[in-house]
């Protein structure tokens, strides 16, 4: 280490230009990524008087008014679209991570004749795009009567190749065929071994794809939009795009962006919390794939 | 005993079917029920002209016929590859250079977390809010160009989404935005990951940091590098959210920013089965072949 | 959309007290209106009720063994359900969607309009309507004028003859609200009980430093036709003002005065007088003079406000009432400062139309409710005191334009029901088609291109013939 420091500080362009300008670069990324947040932040806190005024950098006084007007004079459902966008999220997170799981631990820790097929057979279905199905997807849902429900939005979940492949590349580091067969000897039935030895020891996997999925399907447009109708049914996505559609609510703009600002912020809120697990998932998931 | 071990191992290994019976069903019933009725749908002229019901009448291959002889799918092939293309490059550059950083034990660079952490918050925005976003900053009366007046830079509002190049560009940037964190923090994992004697041999033989660079950083994170590239291209040949609410689903200007599932949208919206069939059919062949490569560069990477 | 807007804002208007216009404007007047509706909601419901309605609404309790106990009603908001509780008789409430008429519980289902998901509901339904029990069939449903056709061109809308609506009963209505419903048979299969006339309304301040004056009559003058109002967009261009904020503004007015259908055999056909829109609309993008905002959105509201430097919107009655931003502090409509005049072209803007439903098991009720809520004068009369709305009912209308007394605030003091009826009498609507709100949509998003420059006008011609016939696969160009 010290050697190559001594090394790197022969050459042309010492370190701490080097780290200057590594340092510049980035805090100029960083502003690049948190401006737009700045501004919506600023912009959420400002009538729409004071709007049209044109931008200054400080922040206003009207948060909590434009706040109210959203609440009392749009006729966005923004609480039942959180509390939908939620509840989609997480039952499809939960399923998601469960039975991508399961399905790992079937290629994981049983030798059958179709094990090569299926593994290969779900890699590649992994890259077909949702949208080409949407077609046949949505005359399904209307012949199942579930238009409106919450089903076909959660359901699917279940066959998610992508958590799967994160899954099988966890559990090949951390779960030891020995283990299933020490637990085989004690008496444990396969299913109780799946669920008592083979689920707990994946949490840290579990934990980051179930960010994953959530963040997915909470932020997800296409699908819901094609099926939800009914106004109280309707996610956050499909409410913020009916910002984009002709509506009176666009007269007040200080209502519009504390709308975007209230489906955004929750979401940063969380994933600071969070964010070095989810930083660390995602260079895990490169590492093992 | 030895057949007696065998028996066992098969009892034990029809489990693995069993535990493959929820991922199968559900893909199944979701995914290849609509797959086959979208295939079916695009041999058959069905479509709604007002409240008045238009077949299914078996047309076989004509629904194709009309949408590739029309120049316009080429033309959204083309501006979902350009706009992809515009969001790609700098994104793959910014997260080789940060992710050199990053992984540079003699850099040392502090804050590593909280950079790490700002470069990848985008990703997690919803695509729509942050295409509402974009929208009402950057229209003709918006903050960026009120910013960028009273700065001088310009007199008149500049109009960000009556213009082909800055219109792309948005789109282009905002796709940027949401994915070179990820992007850096898979190359950087991947640096990480090579043997470190590597470099210090390098720098023994007095190669520069330029040099280790591009002689030894790139060519082993070429399997990544791919890995990378493809999944963004299938990212990308799905870019739909993003320039479906900033242009309101036009594509504007003159459809310079309609991507191919726009394009898909368009005839899903108006009811036109057969077309939408046939545009997902060919969609489809366009990702097999995609995936193809991905499965051949991935395996071949586990070969070498 | 345009009425969700309406409508949302009159309830939000009402909520908060904020009754712009007319209400608190000037006090006699307010009064002199408001007494006799305060006492006469009883009459109000006895007269009619007792004249004609006791006889309508009994004749149905008599069949009303033979009549669908259950009455569906389809519509996007709650604005038409407002209307029939407050002033439809026997009407009883149970929550927001339900209510009894005498034996018959009403059911309204309303779907919100965004997304075409309105019409999508509808078509689904309607298309089940044959083989729907009795009870789930639809029995009204409300449409708009941009695809009325879609569906009264249709055997899904009974004609209100098949009711036992006569045209007499409907004499007083403004004849541009029954072309909209007809059929292409001539057949009416609609009624509405609203008339959106719209007028020009320009800003007073701009005016007296331009013109040097403000009046009405002498600002008609400076926009009498559309040649002298491009020649005014060239003085106001020179004072730094613009003359309407977007083409999207002037775009009813060309549209709704055009000789010839949109669809002709078969084929897209641009009528001349729109093709007069591209021509003048493009000298004026050109020139500076306005801009090629689409309507609703945020650039194009900048005008509301002294700052945003418009001269003039287009717009029926309640665009300045209710959207002009009128309850924000600074705004132009705040401080009274716009005044209304005919403008080239009479035209119109929004307005809902009752329709029943073909099959449907509540005929007399359903006629009963038409005429009641669009025929019945005293019920008009109530509706305009009420609600602020402008009535289908001329005399009713000629009545109140008369009235000294009626005057708006945010019109800076004038009356300006006149120039509402001026304009939408000569109006002739018979070329409306199916097709017309996919093909204003697309043919305003194509010309945007053409006004910014991005194509010429034969590149923003094909862009909006390719995307109707995305829309419209049966057409051709």
């Amino acid at each position: 280490m010290s050697q190559s420091e001594n090394l790197t500080t022969k050459k042309g362009l010492g370190l701490g230009p080097r780290r200057a300008v590594a340092y510049i670069v980035l805090v100029f990324v960083s502003i690049l990524c948190l401006f737009w947040f700045y501004v919506l932040f600023i912009n959420a806190t400002r009538s729409h008087g004071e709007l049209t005024t044109g931008f200054t950098p400080m922040p206003s006084t009207h948060l909590l008014e434009n706040w109210r007007n959203l609440l009392t004079k749009s006729t966005q459902p923004i609480w039942s679209g959180m509390f939908n966008s939620f509840i989609v999220a997480a039952l499809s997170a939960i399923l998601c991570t469960y039975f991508s799981t399961m399905t790992a631990y079937a290629i994981h820790a049983y030798d059958f004749k179709l094990k090569k097929f299926m593994f290969t057979f779900i890699l590649m279905i992994m890259m077909i795009p949702t949208q080409v199905t949407a077609l046949g997807f949505l005359q399904l849902v209307s012949k199942m009567k579930l238009e409106n429900s919450f089903v076909p939005l959660i359901v699917p979940a279940i066959a998610a190749p992508a958590t799967f492949f994160y899954m099988k590349q966890y559990m090949e580091s951390t779960l030891p065929l020995s283990l299933v067969e020490a637990a085989r000897i004690d008496g444990s039935g396969e299913f109780r071994t799946f669920n008592t030895i083979a689920f707990p020891l994946m949490k840290p996997a579990i934990a980051v794809q179930m960010i994953f999925t959530f963040v997915t399907s909470w932020n997800n447009y296409f699908t819901p939009a094609l099926i939800l109708h009914d106004e109280k049914k309707k996610t956050l996505p499909i409410l913020i795009a009916q910002l984009r559609s002709a509506d009176w609510l666009k007269f007040d703009m200080g209502q519009v962006y504390v709308m975007i600002a209230f489906s955004i912020f929750p979401v940063i809120i969380v994933y600071l919390f969070l964010s070095r697990f989810i930083v660390q998932g995602v260079a895990l998931g490169s590492v093992k794939g | 005993m030895k057949s007696q071990k065998q028996s066992r191992v098969v009892s034990y290994n029809k489990w693995g079917y069993i535990f493959l019976i929820p991922f199968i069903v559900v893909y199944v019933v979701f995914q290849f029920i609509p797959l086959v009725t979208t295939v079916v749908n695009s041999f058959y002229e069905n479509y709604r002209s007002g409240l008045t019901q238009i077949g299914p009448t078996f047309i076989g291959f004509e629904n194709y016929k009309k949408i590739l002889q029309n120049k316009d799918l080429w033309t959204y092939a083309q501006n979902t590859l350009i706009m992809w293309a515009m969001g790609f490059i700098p994104q793959i550059l910014v997260s080789l250079l940060l992710g050199a950083w990053f992984s540079n034990p003699s850099l040392r660079l502090k804050g590593q977390r909280f950079f790490k952490t700002v470069i990848y918050l985008p990703n997690l925005i919803m695509a729509s809010a942050f295409a509402m976003l974009f929208f009402t900053l950057f229209s003709n009366s918006g903050p960026v160009n009120s910013i960028l007046m009273q700065a001088g830079v310009i007199s008149e509002p500049y109009k960000f989404l009556s213009n082909v190049w800055s219109a792309r560009s948005l789109v282009a940037f905002m796709n940027f935005l949401m994915w070179f964190g990820n992007t850096t923090i898979l190359l950087m994992a991947g640096m990480m990951g090579i043997d470190t004697s590597l470099f210090e041999a390098a720098q023994v033989d007095g190669a520069t940091s330029t040099q280790v660079f591009f002689r030894i950083t790139l060519p082993l994170l070429r399997p990544i590098l791919v890995y990378v590239m493809i999944t963004s291209l299938i990212g990308g040949l799905q870019m739909f959210d993003v320039p479906q609410i900033l242009t309101n689903g036009t594509g504007d200007p003159m459809r310079s920013t309609m991507t191919l599932i726009m394009y898909l949208n368009k005839h899903l919206f108006s009811k036109n089965y057969g077309m939408a069939g046939a545009l997902s059919v060919l969609l489809f062949i366009v990702t097999g072949v995609l995936s193809m490569i991905v499965y051949k560069a991935t395996n071949g990477n586990k070969e070498g | 959309m345009k009425r969700k807007v309406l409508s949302t804002l009159l309830a939000a208007t009402m909520l908060t007290g904020l009754l712009a216009g007319c209400g608190n404007s000037s006090e006699p007047a307010a009064n002199n209106n408001s007494e006799p509706a305060a006492e006469n909601p009883a009459p109000a419901e006895t007269t009619p009720a007792a004249d004609s309605a006791n006889a309508e609404t009994q004749a149905p309790a008599v069949e009303a063994g033979d009549e669908g106990s259950v009455l569906n009603i389809y519509c996007w908001n709650d604005e038409f359900y407002r209307r029939i509780r407050d002033h439809y008789p026997n009407y009883e409430v149970i929550d927001s969607t339900h209510g009894t008429i005498g034996d018959v519980s009403v059911v309204w289902n309303i779907t919100p309009n965004d997304d075409n998901a309105y019409q999508n509901n509808l078509d689904e339904t309607l298309l089940r309507q044959a083989d729907a029990a009795t009870d789930d069939k639809i029995d009204l449903f409300l449409v708009e004028a941009d695809y009325a056709l879609k569906y009264v061109d249709t055997e899904y809308t009974m004609p209100v003859k098949d009711l036992g609506i006569t045209d007499a009963d409907l004499a007083n209505q403004y004849q541009y609200t029954k072309d909209i419903v007809t059929d292409s048979s001539g057949v009416l299969k609609g009624v509405s009980w609203q008339g959106c006339p719209g007028v020009m309304f320009y800003s007073r301040e701009v005016a007296k430093d331009v013109f040097g004056t403000d009046d009405p009559a002498e600002i008609q003058e400076y926009v009498k036709d559309w040649d002298t109002f491009n020649e005014t967009a060239e003085t106001l261009k020179a004072k730094g003002y613009y003359a309407a904020s977007s083409a999207n503004d002037t775009y009813r007015v060309y549209s709704n005065n055009v000789t010839s259908k949109w669809v002709v055999d078969g084929k897209i056909n641009v009528d001349d007088n729109i093709m007069k829109w591209v021509e003048d609309s493009k000298a004026l993008v050109d020139a500076g003079v306005i801009g090629t905002h689409e309507l609703w959105s945020d650039d194009w509201s900048q005008g509301f406000y002294p700052e945003g430097k418009v001269f003039a919107y287009f717009g029926p009655a309640w665009l300045v009432n209710f959207s002009m931003a009128a309850d924000k502090e600074g705004s132009i409509g705040n401080l009274g400062g716009w005044a209304a005049t005919e403008g080239p072209q009479g035209f119109f803007w929004g307005g809902t139309w009752i329709c029943a439903a073909t099959g449907t098991d509540n005929p007399s009720l359903v006629k009963d409710i038409m005429l009641q809520m669009t025929a019945n004068e005293e019920i008009m009369k109530e509706i305009v005191i009420a609600d602020d709305d402008f009535v289908n009912n001329k005399p009713a209308m000629n009545a109140m334009a008369e009235d000294e007394t009626y005057s708006s605030k945010i019109l800076g003091g004038q009356n300006p029901l006149a120039m509402y009826c001026a304009g939408v009498e000569s109006l002739d609507l018979s070329n409306l088609s199916i097709y017309d709100q996919g093909c204003n949509e697309e043919f305003q998003n194509a010309m945007k291109n053409y006004f910014d420059g991005n194509t010429d006008l034969d590149g923003a011609l094909d862009l909006f013939y390719k995307a109707v016939v995305e829309k419209y696969p049966e057409l051709t160009y």
